[in-house]
């Protein structure tokens, strides 16, 4: 019994580290845009594969890894740069539906590519599982739970005590001010970009060596990271990081207890649970609109 | 005979405390100007009072009956017209289009009869078509019956809001600084239509900068500042209040 | 004015008149009669996010429904294919009534996530429920039956479509021209405005949604008697994704654009069938491309290239 709820608790902590970094990657951009990028699952889908390529093509896995998490950056400075500074100002459908359209070029061009295959890496120290309690944890897991946390102190870090990632909070509070202080808030729109896609790219390379990869991982990745921001509160920091645990969680036990069939549906009733009774998520706050 | 009552009407925004219990009266056919410095929350209480804001506490009555609360929507289904300070024009739509939605509550809006294009529904539509063109004649704006509102410049859709407004055929409408970002020879000529639209029977609540035109068309003044009322009356009155010309000059303690 | 609008249903009627003899072979016929299936779904989508301003991104999961309906209701227990049509209508207009609600009262991205949440929700039980809907593999439909009158050829189905086609246009034209279509207008230029005018916004937004969904079972329920065949892919996300690019392309709040989006983007799966992959590309590049240059879509940017209005 409490062998079997270790489990699930274990690989919903796990993935759910990775729906953390995504949503995270979701709340830095709309913070500093107010846009909602779907293309984040794509910044997933390319560390891992990028990862994967390089590591196949003869790379040392460190070099592979720093590779598979920069080129992402690079390309979410693209998607800045190409497809939300064009229509900036825009109505939210136009957005919407540019960020799709930046999402499906990327999946596309990785399908074409690197085909349509599935692939694995190599698990960063072995894969014999730890038995703990009667569970079994793999040691991959902690890669991806000890990394995400170290990431998500640096971000704090990042943003509560450095001068470049409070420029970035205030930019996000209040545009005009920030600019009007001297802050150069396309920077801080870039560097958001690159941050969120080098943040889903890592969740993309942990998680590789225990769910795989392939090219279209994407699109739910990306979703359900939405998903775990939007239930932590959208622009909330801290909610992206539990929302993205909680949805893990909830996703392992639904599929454990429940049903296996149905686990991709169960963030998706849970964002219309949220959506129907708590819009603003855990830690969101109100806002009113000027007349 | 009151028309609108307000009683002890207030609205916090957390700490803020944006209106504090102002209440006044007013009555069927005359001309009621809100003014105040800025940030008084005069679009507050306009915002109050035409159902976009919730109060805190507070009551709002229009002849007789209890309104605080109530959405725009049901307010204007009681008669209650308004324009706003930062235009809400629809620019995806014609300005002909513009006025006629403002007649939306006077029509038969079933959708199955539309989708049928029923001849009664066709000529109704041509009709409203007319009277709506006739609106925008009275508020000056015949040159541009055929045009679409994302051609038309600041000032005449400042109009365009008001010909809206009036195609409700209301009772009571409010103007929130109808003159704001006018030049002076447009303002005389919203000075102009104010009074045509108060001639014409409709109740109108105006709040307004510009003191010339205040004095020229009020019947009466509420003086509003930091959100509570600082005095009521007639033009005459109200100049002469020591407490506004305080508040307008500024020698607060 | 009004009389230019209809003049476009005029050539419409006449181009489809005139059509079946033009073409080569079965196969254009075929792809006529899909584009003519997609140009009256998507008619049915830009009601929602061109004239109202609303999104859905999971309008495909009610083309399934209405396709399921369809496919299992005769099959596993022997509804008339007219009623099972029905039944899907009435099951995805409540379904849509029952979402919609909730979530009209918030704006753009919640609308967004939850459309996309219910798509996927749909899809994924169809995916598993095999033992009625035959999983990730399909199943076959029978025949639609009109009074004891079984529609099998394809010419039959061609005037079919055709009519159903041209009977939406002039209902859209018809609304979007009407008291309701302006107050659905009026609600995506300014929402504020069309409350103050006594526009019960939330009603308006719903009642839409579901009009649209309820039209897009319909037409899903005449998709998969027409081709036979029902599959999951039919209503999964990229299929939402295709008749929001058809609207976009085409020209949102534009009936004519409509028709044009679904042509062109019927027609380009065909013209991409030997370049496997690319077709999400494509598909990718065109929505950022024309949401950057031509945001209005062709028509409406060619009218008013042209001086005329819509």
């Amino acid at each position: 019994m409490l062998a079997q709820f270790l489990q699930f608790l274990f690989s919903g902590v796990t993935v759910g580290a990775t729906y953390a970094l995504a949503a995270l990657g979701f709340t830095l951009i709309y913070n500093a845009s107010h846009v909602i990028n779907f293309a984040q699952g794509e910044f997933i889908m390319l560390g891992g594969m990028l990862a994967v390529f390089f590591t196949q093509a003869g790379l040392p896995l460190p070099v592979a890894l720093l590779l598979a998490i920069l080129i992402p950056a690079i390309v979410g400075i693209l998607v800045e740069k190409l497809a939300i500074e064009p229509v900036k100002g825009a109505e939210t459908v136009t957005l919407i539906i540019i960020t799709i359209g930046a999402s499906l070029v990327i999946r596309g061009l990785i399908q074409v590519w690197l085909g349509k295959g599935t692939f694995s890496l190599p698990a960063f120290s072995g894969d014999t599982p730890i038995e703990i309690m009667g569970a079994t944890l793999l040691p991959q897991s902690l890669w991806v739970l000890g990394v995400t946390a170290l990431v998500v102190a640096g971000l704090w870090y990042f943003f509560n005590r450095t001068l470049q990632g409070k420029a970035m909070l205030a930019t996000s509070v209040n545009r005009l001010a920030a600019e009007l202080v001297g802050i150069n808030t396309s920077w801080v729109l870039f560097m958001s970009f690159a941050m969120s896609a080098a943040l889903g790219a890592i969740g993309g390379i942990l998680v590789t060596p225990i769910t795989l990869t392939s090219y279209d991982v994407g699109i739910m990745l990306g979703l359900k990271g939405f998903v775990a921001a939007v239930v932590g509160g959208l622009g909330n920091g801290l909610g992206a990081v539990v929302g993205g645990l909680l949805v893990g969680i909830l996703e392992a036990m639904g599929a454990g207890y429940i049903s296996s069939a149905y686990k991709d549906a169960i963030p998706f009733v849970l964002i219309l649970f949220i959506l129907f009774f708590m819009p603003r998520g855990l830690f969101g706050g109100k806002s009113t609109d000027r007349v | 005979m009151a028309l609108l009552e307000v009683k002890d009407l207030s609205i916090h925004f957390g700490g803020v405390k944006a209106v504090q219990n102002v209440s006044f009266t007013i009555d069927a056919g005359i001309v009621y100007s809100v003014i105040g410095p800025n940030g008084a929350g005069k679009t507050t209480l306009f915002n109050l009072i035409t159902g976009v804001y919730k109060p805190t506490t507070g009551q709002i009555r229009l002849d007789g009956e209890t309104i605080e609360g109530k959405s725009p929507n049901e307010l204007a289904r009681r008669g209650m017209a308004r324009t706003f300070q930062n235009l809400q024009i629809c620019m995806n739509m014609s300005a002909l289009e513009n006025v006629m939605v403002g007649a939306h509550l006077r029509l038969d809006r079933n959708l199955f009869k539309a989708a049928l294009r029923l001849p009664g529904l066709k000529r109704r539509d041509a009709e409203l078509r007319g009277e709506a063109a006739e609106l925008m004649r009275f508020v000056g704006l015949e040159k541009y019956i055929e045009a679409r509102a994302d051609s038309m410049p600041y000032g005449a859709l400042k109009r365009l809001e008001i010909a809206r407004a009036l195609a409700m055929k209301p009772r009571l409408i409010f103007l929130d600084e109808p003159a704001a970002g006018l030049n002076p020879k447009e303002t005389i000529e919203v000075d102009h239509l104010v009074r045509k639209v108060a001639d014409s029977g409709v109740t109108v609540v105006l709040v307004e900068h510009d003191m010339k035109m205040v004095m020229n068309l009020s019947d009466r003044i509420l003086v509003l500042d930091y959100g509570k009322k600082l005095a009521e009356g007639t033009g005459e009155e109200v100049r002469k209040n020591p407490d506004v010309i305080a508040a307008y000059l500024g020698a607060h303690a | 004015m009004k009389k230019n609008v209809y003049l476009g249903l005029l050539i419409v009627i006449a181009v489809l008149l005139v059509l079946p003899f033009l073409v080569p072979n079965s196969f254009y016929l075929d792809l006529a009669i899909r584009m003519a299936i997609n140009a009256t779904i998507v008619l049915g989508l830009n009601l929602l996010i061109g004239f109202a301003g609303q999104i859905s991104l999971g309008h495909a999961g009610f083309l399934g429904i209405g396709a399921y309906a369809s496919a299992v209701l005769p099959t596993h227990f022997g509804w008339h294919p007219l009623l099972a049509m029905l039944a899907g209508a009435v099951a995805t207009g409540l379904l849509a009534a029952l979402v919609a609600r909730p979530i009209f009262k918030l704006k753009g991205h919640y609308l967004a996530m939850a459309t996309l949440g219910l798509g996927i929700i749909i899809n994924i039980a169809l995916r598993n429920e095999a033992q009625w809907t035959g999983g990730p593999d399909g199943m076959p439909v029978s025949a639609m039956g009109l009074f004891g009158f079984e529609l099998s050829n394809d010419k039959q189905w061609y005037w079919v479509i055709a009519a159903l086609l041209v009977a939406s246009i002039w209902t859209s034209l018809n609304l979007i021209d009407s008291p309701f279509g302006r107050a659905l207008r009026a609600l995506h230029g300014s929402e504020v405005a069309s409350q103050v005018v006594g526009v019960d916004v939330v009603r308006y937004k719903v009642a839409i949604f579901v009009l649209s969904a309820v039209f897009a079972s319909l037409m899903g329920s005449v998709t998969a008697h027409y081709i036979g065949f029902v599959s999951p892919n039919f209503a999964d996300f990229f299929h939402s994704i295709e008749l929001v690019t058809m609207v976009v392309v085409g020209g949102m709040a534009s009936v004519y654009g409509s028709l044009i989006g679904a042509i062109l983007l019927t027609a380009l799966p065909q013209a991409l069938a030997t370049f496997e992959g690319w077709e999400t590309v494509v598909f990718g590049a065109i929505l950022m491309g024309f949401m950057i240059f031509l945001p209005r879509g062709i028509v409406p940017t060619l009218a008013a290239k042209f001086g005329k209005g819509e």
